[in-house]
């Protein structure tokens, strides 16, 4: 038994040595906005958080992230009314297709950010190029990055939005 | 021919929630009945429920195809919804379930045996939307870009003008006013006249009555309201905060998952594997011995894969254990020969006389060209819940072909299809790879040995190497141009002939064309992928076109825009990309231009490559430029997102895009050896959209197949090499490179 902090939350869970939090996250905590496409660290879509650092949960043991804080793509809205300004971003890009990646995407972008605030485009491509997105909307994740970058520009620079 | 006894006609009733449903209905036998009341009286079963109006007026269009990205949930909700002038802001949608309230299987399939042509005659009219929803539902699936084409514009365009049509006679009848004096805005129809008005959900009861219009009215483009706007789209906010539910996310009580290990040579059986559990895995449940493959129930996917990765088993060999690659491309030469020498080779296309023409021709342009097999590689990787019950068949899954997948289902389990329930999921990306149901039947198979409900999941290395793949090909050209350097012949021996039929045909004017073909058989399985045959043709007729420019001395777009002169439609694409790419302009060294057209599912795409090569041989494409003519976008953005997912898609299979055959087996396994396309690598795409007032065209499919040689041309005009094997990776750059600088 392993105790794993999602989201704020306490997941006492039942995981075999060397599973994979990707598994443990899905399956047995039930957060399934986190996306399995390769296992092997190659695809991004399956990216979260450990103490604010983007990891691959698929070659991540769930042993090896107790105690830390797992943030994942449900996690990251401030509250349940108000979208995380990246989420909003890509709503206003319409950067999703069919979407299967976009939970890793944004997980990637959000870490992006709260590095280096006002990425250019080579740093965001430096940062976004090991998340895949088959259908193609590399554009519009990088506009929608950008489009953050302002909006977070503009909340920082302006109290009364924070 | 089976006899048609059965008759269509559109359907109102009210459902016991009160809101009106408005579709199609047939009934078997009696040709002359009307339908009162409710859809689905003793006798009747209703083909497809295309609109609802609840009480509190909302609108619910109901969608008859699956979501995987190109917004077809949204762009339909609008075409319905604009023509019944509805209020946008409360339509919402429904996919329509693969489910005997919305279909009937058996009758569907017996009118189309009887009856495979749409009659032109009938398009606009209520037995038009009848065919379309019989067409839609058994066997036109999601995909050939066809949603908007075909059911948006035959089925839900006459639905909502039909909806608004007796909404607005409803209102006639009641008021006592004609009903020409009325008007239908917003979710609501007035009178303004004598100052009255009412919902569309106060008329339901009685627009219920009406008899539906034999041909309502359709709007003309000027009175669109939605249509040709770009609304955001339904489905979008979930997919930002993880909620979207995917055919992966299925959670059902008792669920266990598993995993599966196909024989690697396509066709062999598993010859020994011990199904007992092993004593050192954990959380396994079940090993089972599937015949052509081995799978393992667990309680995680991880288990099963653990387990499943330790297992020993051997497969029974087969013919093709040794093949290679080159056994299969040396395969295809000799089948081409073979077929010339025997003259067993079909003709595709003929006009005059190529034979003499080349042999009176002034210059000989000769290529012979060669692609790669290649996978979908989905985002989401294949997988399917099934659960088997009670003498019923329930799955969960993203499917391009839901209704087809329960009438596999049913047959394979030997029940009826009213035995069997899709819940149809979002695709996590489709490409042509989930119209196809062989997971599905493997889930099946999985799920009929136990007793809960059983995920099965793909790996990464499993999708890699069990997909249907694009074919493999080589093709021979020849073509023959004059003094002045036009074209006046042109020959074209291909492989397999699939689907759409005029894939290989060329827009291009050439007095002598012989296009032939054969089909020799191929061990690796064939399947639909992203425009089908266009995205071999595509290559091929663009990449041979520009060597006949070249050969001609004549620059690629001119000469492209001189040989369709009969094409007014290529006309403005070419004019418009000349302007947009800035064609004429120079480049730095190292860099060049292509260019590609073709015409595919509808739309006109043509594409402007700029590509550098640098002295390690390296090709970065920097910017893409799209010009199509979508005879009419009905949701611009969504047209225009499409094109730069088809153009990043195609592109990722020109630069490095390769399944090979070694020992009977695919060799690539996962994005580290079969790489596709990543941020870094992708270019600014700038798309501009041509209405040009005809029919809508397709969007999901039609720039795929000229990025490749958008991108070859534009190397060749760098480098002076031409590109005729795929991928371009294959070709080493480097030298000529070093020639130039
Ligand atoms: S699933 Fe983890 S990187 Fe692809
Ligand atoms: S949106 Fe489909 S894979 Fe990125």
């Amino acid at each position: 038994m392993i105790n794993l902090t999602i989201n704020g939350k306490e997941y006492p869970v039942e995981a075999p040595a060397g599973m994979p939090l990707l598994w443990v996250i899905r399956e047995q905590c039930e957060l399934t906005g986190t996306k399995f496409g390769c296992g092997i660290a190659q695809c991004g879509a399956c990216t979260v958080h450990v103490d604010g650092q983007p990891i691959r949960s698929c070659i991540t043991p769930a042993s090896s992230v107790e105690g830390k804080n797992i943030t994942t793509i449900e996690g990251i809205a401030p509250d349940e009314n108000t979208l995380h300004i990246v989420q909003q971003a890509w709503i206003e890009e319409q950067t999703p297709q069919c979407g299967y990646c976009q939970s890793g995407q944004i997980m990637s972008a959000v870490a992006l950010l709260n590095e280096n605030p006002t990425p250019s485009d080579e740093e965001i491509e430096q940062a976004m190029s090991g998340n895949i997105c088959r259908c193609g909307m590399y554009g519009r994740i990088k506009s929608a990055i950008k489009r953050a970058s302002a909006a977070l520009q503009a909340s920082t620079s302006n109290p009364q939005l924070q | 021919m089976k006899k048609w006894t059965r008759r269509a006609f559109i359907g109102t009733g009210i459902l016991a929630s009160g809101a009106l449903v408005i579709g199609v209905a047939i009934r078997p036998g009696n040709r002359s009945s009307k339908v009162a009341g409710l859809i689905a009286e003793e006798g009747e079963t209703v083909m497809n429920i295309w609109l609802k109006i609840s009480p509190d007026n909302t609108v619910t269009a109901i969608i008859p195809h699956a979501e995987m990205g190109q917004g077809v949930h949204t762009t339909l909700a609008m075409m319905l919804a604009d023509e019944m002038d509805a209020d946008w802001s409360k339509v919402k949608f429904m996919e329509a379930p693969a489910d005997k309230e919305y279909a009937n299987y058996v009758v569907a399939k017996g009118f189309i045996a009887g009856n495979k042509t749409f009659p032109k005659f009938l398009e606009g009219t209520i037995d038009g939307v009848f065919l379309t929803a019989v067409k839609t539902m058994n066997f036109q699936i999601t995909g050939g870009s066809a949603s908007v084409r075909f059911t948006g514009q035959q089925g839900m365009r006459i639905a909502g003008a039909a909806a608004k049509a007796m909404l607005l006679q409803a209102a006639a009848d009641t008021w006592k006013v004609p009903v020409e004096e009325l008007k239908a805005e917003k979710s609501i129809i007035s009178h303004p006249a004598s100052n009255q008005s009412a919902t569309f959900a106060e008329l339901a009861q009685a627009a219920a009555k009406v008899k539906a219009p034999k041909q309502p009215r359709l709007k003309t483009p000027e009175e669109f309201t939605l249509m040709g706007t770009s609304q955001p789209r339904l489905d979008i906010p979930a997919k930002v905060t993880g909620a979207a539910k995917f055919g992966m996310d299925v959670i059902l009580p008792n669920m266990k998952y598993a995993t599966i290990k196909a024989a690697p040579v396509f066709g062999a059986k598993v010859k020994t594997v011990d199904t007992s559990i092993p004593s050192d895995s954990e959380g396994v449940l079940k090993v089972l011995n599937l015949e052509n493959a081995v799978a393992v129930v667990a309680e995680g996917y991880w288990q099963a894969k653990s387990a499943l990765d330790r297992l020993n088993m051997e497969f029974e060999s087969t013919e093709n254990d040794g093949k290679s690659q080159d056994d299969i491309f040396k395969g295809y030469q000799m089948a081409m020969d073979k077929a010339l020498e025997e003259e067993s080779i079909e003709e595709h296309f003929r006009s005059g006389d190529a034979l003499i023409a080349l042999s009176e021709a002034e210059t000989i342009v000769e290529a012979e060209y060669q692609l790669p097999f290649l996978a979908h590689a989905t985002m989401e990787p294949m997988n399917c819940t099934a659960w088997v019950h009670d003498g019923k068949c329930e799955i969960w899954c993203g499917s391009q072909n839901p209704l087809g997948a329960k009438a596999a289902m049913a047959e394979f389990l030997d029940i009826s299809p009213e035995q069997v329930t899709v819940h149809n999921q979002l695709l996590g990306g489709g490409f042509g790879r989930r119209s196809e149901t062989d997971v599905i039947k493997q889930a099946v198979a999985i799920a009929k040995e136990v007793d809960y409900p059983v995920k099965l999941i793909w790996s990464r290395e499993e999708d890699t190497q069990h997909d249907v793949y694009r074919e493999a090909t080589i093709s021979r050209m020849k073509a023959g141009l004059d003094q002045s350097g036009n074209p006046v012949a042109y020959s074209h021996q291909f492989l397999f002939k699939h689907h759409p039929p005029e894939a290989a045909d060329i827009p291009y004017t050439v007095p002598n064309q012989l296009i032939q073909f054969t089909s020799p058989s191929s061990f690796v399985p064939w399947g639909n992928w992203r425009s089908v045959d266009h995205s071999v043709h595509g290559f091929l007729t663009e990449s041979f076109i520009d060597e006949l420019a070249f050969a001609a001395k004549k620059d690629p777009l001119a000469f492209r825009k001189s040989l369709t002169q009969d094409k007014p439609r290529f006309q403005k694409v070419l004019d418009l990309i000349q302007e947009k790419s800035d064609w004429d302009s120079p480049l730095p060294a190292n860099w060049g231009r292509g260019i590609a057209i073709a015409q595919s599912f509808g739309s006109i795409v043509a594409e402007v490559a700029e590509v550098e090569v640098n002295v390690e041989g390296k090709v970065k494409v920097h910017r893409v430029v799209c010009v199509a003519d979508a005879g009419f976008a009905i949701h611009p953005d969504g047209f225009k997102a499409q094109m730069e997912s088809g153009i990043i898609y195609g592109l990722a299979a020109a630069m490095s895009g390769e399944i090979t055959i070694e020992n009977g087996a695919v060799a690539q396994s996962n994005f580290h050896d079969y790489q596709v396309t990543r941020m870094s690598d992708a270019p600014r795409i700038e798309t501009y959209i041509i209405n040009s007032g005809n029919p809508p065209g397709g969007a999901g499919e039609p720039s795929t197949p000229v990025i490749a040689p958008a991108v070859t041309n534009a190397i060749f005009n760098a480098t002076g090499v031409r590109i005729r094997q795929l991928p371009i990776s294959k070709t080493d750059l480097r030298v000529s490179i070093q020639q130039t600088t």
